[in-house]
């Protein structure tokens, strides 16, 4: 073997003779376990991993989810339809608007009422939802961006985040938890201003967004712990269930919004970005141009917002309006059956997905007829792309599990339910 | 929505495998007798018609009072035809076990093992059934419907070997 051949398979050091250094081979290691988390400053949500070292190489891993488990689908089954969204907002609260639509979207193909929902109920559904992806994708940058140090990116990142939460917090009352949706509609319309506002926070995120992109698409120090680290094929995409912007960054070009629209996404011009590689880089720039394609969502939709109710007029499914309950019998009295006995949805089983901030966000809803879901059980996208961290992990080292996390971004709340 | 896959599934198993079928508010479902389950998904997976390639979801239903108690429901979707089907196994209380298919989708394993977890039905053939969402100590399946809602039970280190 001569000389070059062996130096070119050695990683070049900041100090000393990297030729001098012994083969990997060579080295004599003996594998050790380390643990990462619960709780541990790098990883954002509480996950364990534990790793089986060889020196700075991991050779198997097995990560732990559970410790945010809340009993998602145990309180679910004994809570009224309408009380199930809060618990929706605490699934992916990083996203609430989109884990409030999908599940109002289920119920809504249960109690056949789904094509009948007002059109400004539907638009307000994909602005405030869009609104939400891209908070979902600047969370998920920025956090990342700060664990690779570059802490700049992530103050630019969350700022822009404050101000389309503060825009959600005007139309809900909350900052995180907003619980806006209902079965048939959304609870209020938007304020007076919110369109003029939406447009001027949009046209700051931009410029946010694109100072983050010039600070670590061409920055060496990102690109060296993001390119080619934890390569996820199509194919591991198709036998993981992964979606969202994990499956897609591997190839697999599924957008529930383009291959099964709903609401009125079928409307809207808007582009799906699919990575080539399926390694970190790629999950971050699809994610980055998710965002924009969002903004671009959300500008059309403006654009055609139609006027008129933001909830079905059914007197089974939404609260009549006050006025009419403090001064009519009828309305009082279907006031107090839809607070007491809670929406009756027929029996029946529906599996109602749609696109959330990770992906194809499922409910599977059992009904028996009653006021309380049989069963109400989640899909949640980022419970798939967790468990492939066990196969994308050996191999990798220690400081690659890191960003590796990040760009999976699992979301406890959603992960754990 | 076009029959294609029941249509499928019809003509392929015809000595009983497939129980009933149906289709209810767009979604298309079939029981499958649970000894044929892995039999079923593996011909649903591979067959270039249905051509059912992606894991989406698996969980398992307790419906208390019926025979059997609990179902295991699983959805697939196909990435090429762009549909997808739900696949229903009922199992009886006393002998709660079916065929494990992380062999062909290793992306059931997880959800397999919340399965187990949560309803304490036994995927044979995975090869890492511990709990997932519950802590190893936890005594019971919560999600079982005759599982009370309240309740606390204390984090207690079990001998190991000793049954749970």
């Amino acid at each position: 073997m001569d000389d070059s051949s062996q130096t070119a398979r050695r990683v070049v050091m900041g100090f000393g003779d990297a030729a001098n250094l012994p083969d990997d081979d060579e080295l004599p290691t003996e594998s050790m376990p380390l643990n990462m988390g619960p709780s541990h400053p790098a990883m954002h949500g509480t996950v364990r991993m534990v790793l089986e070292v060889e020196g700075e190489k991991i050779r198997s891993a097995d990560v732990q989810i559970g410790f945010l488990h809340r009993c998602f689908e145990k309180e679910a089954e004994n809570a009224t339809w309408t009380q199930i969204f809060p618990y929706t907002d605490r699934l992916n609260y990083v996203s609430p608007m989109l884990c409030n639509v999908g599940y109002a979207l289920a119920v809504e193909k249960l109690l056949d009422i789904d094509r009948k929902i007002p059109a400004r109920a539907q638009f307000i559904r994909v602005i405030v939802g869009e609104i939400s992806r891209i908070t979902d994708h600047l969370t998920c940058l920025a956090a990342s961006a700060m664990e690779l140090a570059a802490f700049t990116v992530f103050f630019y990142l969350m700022k822009a985040r404050e101000w389309l939460w503060e825009l959600l917090e005007e139309v809900s009352g909350a900052r995180l938890t907003h619980s806006y949706v209902r079965i048939g509609g959304v609870v209020a319309d938007l304020t007076d201003d919110f369109c003029p506002k939406l447009r001027d926070v949009l046209r700051r995120c931009r410029a946010a967004i694109a100072d983050a992109d010039k600070l670590l698409t061409g920055n060496r120090i990102f690109r060296d712990r993001m390119d080619g680290i934890a390569i996820i094929t199509r194919d591991d995409a198709i036998g993981w269930g992964l979606t969202g912007p994990v499956g897609r960054s591997a190839g697999l070009d599924y957008d529930v919004r383009k291959d099964h629209p709903y609401l009125v996404y079928d409307r809207f011009d808007f582009d799906v970005p699919v990575g080539s590689k399926g390694d970190n880089f790629d999950r971050y720039a699809v994610r980055l141009e998710e965002m924009r394609q969002s903004m671009r969502i959300l500008e059309q939709a403006m654009d055609l917002l139609p006027a008129g109710p933001v909830l079905i007029n059914d007197a089974r499914v939404a609260l009549p309006p006050k006025r009419e309950v403090y001064n009519t019998i009828e309305s009082m009295i279907a006031h107090f059956k839809l607070i007491m006995d809670g929406i009756v949805v027929p029996p029946g089983e529906i599996y109602s997905f749609t696109e959330g901030g990770n992906g194809e966000l499922g409910f599977y809803i059992v009904s028996d007829g009653t006021g309380q879901p049989w069963k109400c059980r989640v899909r949640p996208p980022c419970f798939a792309h967790t468990a492939v961290l066990n196969k994308v992990l050996p191999g990798l080292f220690i400081a690659d599990v890191v960003p590796t996390f990040g760009m999976i971004n699992m979301i406890g709340g959603e992960c754990d339910r | 929505m076009a029959k294609i896959i029941l249509d499928r599934l019809a003509q392929q198993f015809v000595a009983g495998e497939i129980l009933e079928t149906g289709s209810q508010h767009g979604n298309e479902w079939a029981r499958v007798a649970p000894a044929h389950w892995r039999a079923v998904a593996q011909f649903l997976r591979d067959d270039a018609v249905a051509a059912l390639n992606m894991f989406i979801d698996l969980t398992c239903v307790d419906r208390l009072g019926r025979t059997p108690r609990f179902d295991v429901v699983m959805h697939l979707y196909s990435v090429d035809k762009k549909h997808r089907v739900r696949l229903l196994a009922g199992l009886p209380e006393d002998d709660s076990s079916i065929d494990s298919l992380v062999a062909l989708w290793p992306g059931a394993n997880w959800f397999e093992r919340e399965a187990f977890d949560l309803y304490g039905v036994h995927f044979v053939g995975h090869p890492d059934l511990r709990r997932i969402l519950m802590y190893p100590e936890f005594v019971g399946h919560p999600l079982r419907k005759d599982f009370p809602k309240e309740g606390r039970q204390p984090l207690l280190r079990r001998l190991p070997g000793s049954v749970d």
